[in-house]
């Protein structure tokens, strides 16, 4: 990989943060390159959502640095506008708002952040809606939808604002079982229409299936990253090994 | 009881409806409009003007709002030098200036309690959704949160606007004759209070129940496809 192609992705150099005294992430380093996907996994409370919030200003690091298309991110408004313009986010509780309709849901920060009109905003809220196959949901209101479809409504907001690099906490596991393919297979539509993506998940399929990088983490580190393949035929940690064999075996 | 009395006081006492109605919605509008930036204020990080506000709706919920009429408007007669030297005067001078803006202060305290809890009651989830989709702070706010909160703060708010109809009897005390200051002349003129007050109280009765079967209806409707059942039940 050219230093080049680093400098347009995401790169975290010795991240650490705090929550008051408790040391949440230990100096973390993560590079990931432009059309790159990586899954984020470990065992609860080791820092994924963290990190992956950290990575879009919601949580605001206090050491190392943290870069996006070659701008770093700090705790300043205008840095984290920046930053968002080119990250979107999707969130474990999908966080749709429940008092507009899919569609409005959609088409709210089209028009107040790109100032986009009307009738043009509707054609991109419609064109992503149905990249995630719900076109006929845009105008029902949240509450009307299953899980999978409100995910999927939510993935569908997020790309709406053509984001470079997309982050997702944790998508499925708020989700019946019988929904959670629906939301994996338009995640897989999306790594293979190119989409940079840093998951975290413990869905050991997904993860295999589209994962270029696996990155580990326990107790606000990254203990062991890497290939995926290598990561899981031949993990090097014993931690590793043990998360994967607790996991696998469901 | 005396049955002509009564018809004879509804009339006039009804007459007085829309004073009352006057009162009440004008001091509504301006105690709405007050509570928003207070309840803001009562949620900043700024320590200062969260204390500020916090003030205000600690004296105004803590004092008797008939307390509160009298300093306005027999205070006020304390200041007359320097109200007049910013040209204040004429307004503290009249009794409706005084209610209004007493009711408005006193309800402005209420709503931006309520309004705050409306705030509180939205998930974190709803700002970081907002946050990340770029929105500015003011869209987050009028667009996503706000919304939201004011629905779940309907059916706290619709019982202050009933409670401030009721309230709005108070101006009588400073002369001016909305339906219960209407009632009193009558009173004194017939020595007949119980029919009098009968027929006042039907009429806060009637306006009362109008009132909250058009707040119920709002509720129902706002509340439609919000989950977790926020519309109250009876
Ligand atoms: N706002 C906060 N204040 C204090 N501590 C926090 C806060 N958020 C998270 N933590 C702590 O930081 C640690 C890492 O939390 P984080 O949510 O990143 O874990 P996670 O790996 O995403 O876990 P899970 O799989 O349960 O989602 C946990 O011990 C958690 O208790
Ligand atoms: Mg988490």
């Amino acid at each position: 990989m050219s230093s080049q192609q680093e400098n347009k992705g995401i790169v975290l150099k010795d991240v650490n943060l705090h929550y008051g005294d408790y040391h949440a992430l230990r100096d973390i380093n993560l590079n990931v390159a432009v059309g790159e996907r990586v899954v984020v996994c470990g065992s609860s409370g080791s820092g994924k959502s963290t990190m992956i919030r950290s990575i879009i200003g919601l949580e605001n690091h206090d050491s190392g640095h943290i870069l996006i298309d070659g701008q770093e991110l700090t705790a300043d408004a205008k840095s984290q506008e920046t930053i968002r313009r080119n990250v979107g986010m999707v969130f474990q509780q999908f966080n749709l708002f429940p008092h507009l309709t899919i569609a409005e849901n959609c088409s709210l920060a089209l028009k107040r952040v790109k100032k986009m009109a009307k009738g043009e905003a509707k054609d991109v809220v419609m064109k992503y809606l149905e990249r995630v196959h719900i076109p006929e949901q845009a105008e029902k209101y949240p509450s009307q939808l299953s899980g999978g479809q409100q995910q999927r409504a939510a993935i569908a907001r997020a790309l709406c604002m053509q984001p470079k690099f997309l982050l997702f906490d944790e998508p499925t596991s708020a989700l019946d079982p019988e929904m959670v393919n629906e939301v994996l297979d338009v995640m897989v539509e999306m790594a293979q229409d190119g989409m940079t993506m840093i998951c975290v998940t413990h869905e050991m399929g997904f993860a295999r299936q589209v994962a270029d990088k696996m990155v580990f983490m326990n107790q606000g580190r990254i203990i062991e990253s890497g290939d995926t393949v290598e990561f899981f035929e031949n993990p090097k940690e014993e931690r590793t090994r043990t998360f994967l064999n607790t996991i696998l075996s469901h | 009881m005396d049955l002509t009395t009564m018809q004879d006081s509804i009339l006039p006492l009804l007459s007085a409806l829309p004073n009352t109605l006057m009162l009440t919605f004008v001091s509504v509008f301006i105690g709405f409009c007050l509570a928003i930036p207070f309840a803001l204020g009562r949620l900043s990080k700024n320590k200062l003007i969260a204390q500020a506000c916090y003030a205000y709706v600690y004296f105004f919920r803590s004092t008797p709002l008939l307390v509160q009429i009298f300093l306005i408007y027999y205070g006020s007669g304390q200041f007359v030098k320097a109200l007049e030297a910013v040209g204040l005067w004429h307004f503290f001078r009249e009794p409706w200036f005084c209610a209004i803006l007493a009711l408005s202060l006193n309800t402005a305290a209420y709503v931006c309690e309520i309004i705050r809890g409306g705030i509180l009651s939205i998930p974190k989830g709803q700002w970081e959704a907002g946050q990340v989709l770029g929105l500015s702070r003011f869209d987050l706010f009028v667009q996503v949160i706000f919304p939201q909160a004011f629905r779940q703060a309907l059916p706290a708010y619709g019982n202050e606007v009933i409670i401030m109809v009721k309230a709005s009897s108070l101006a009588s005390t400073i002369t001016i004759l909305e339906v219960t200051g209407v009632a009193e002349k009558l009173i004194a003129e017939t020595f007949q209070p119980l029919e009098i007050f009968i027929v006042a109280g039907s009429i806060y009765l009637s306006l009362n129940f109008v009132l909250s079967q058009l707040f119920h209806l709002l509720e129902k409707r706002l509340n439609r496809y919000l989950p977790h059942g926020a519309t109250r039940t009876n």
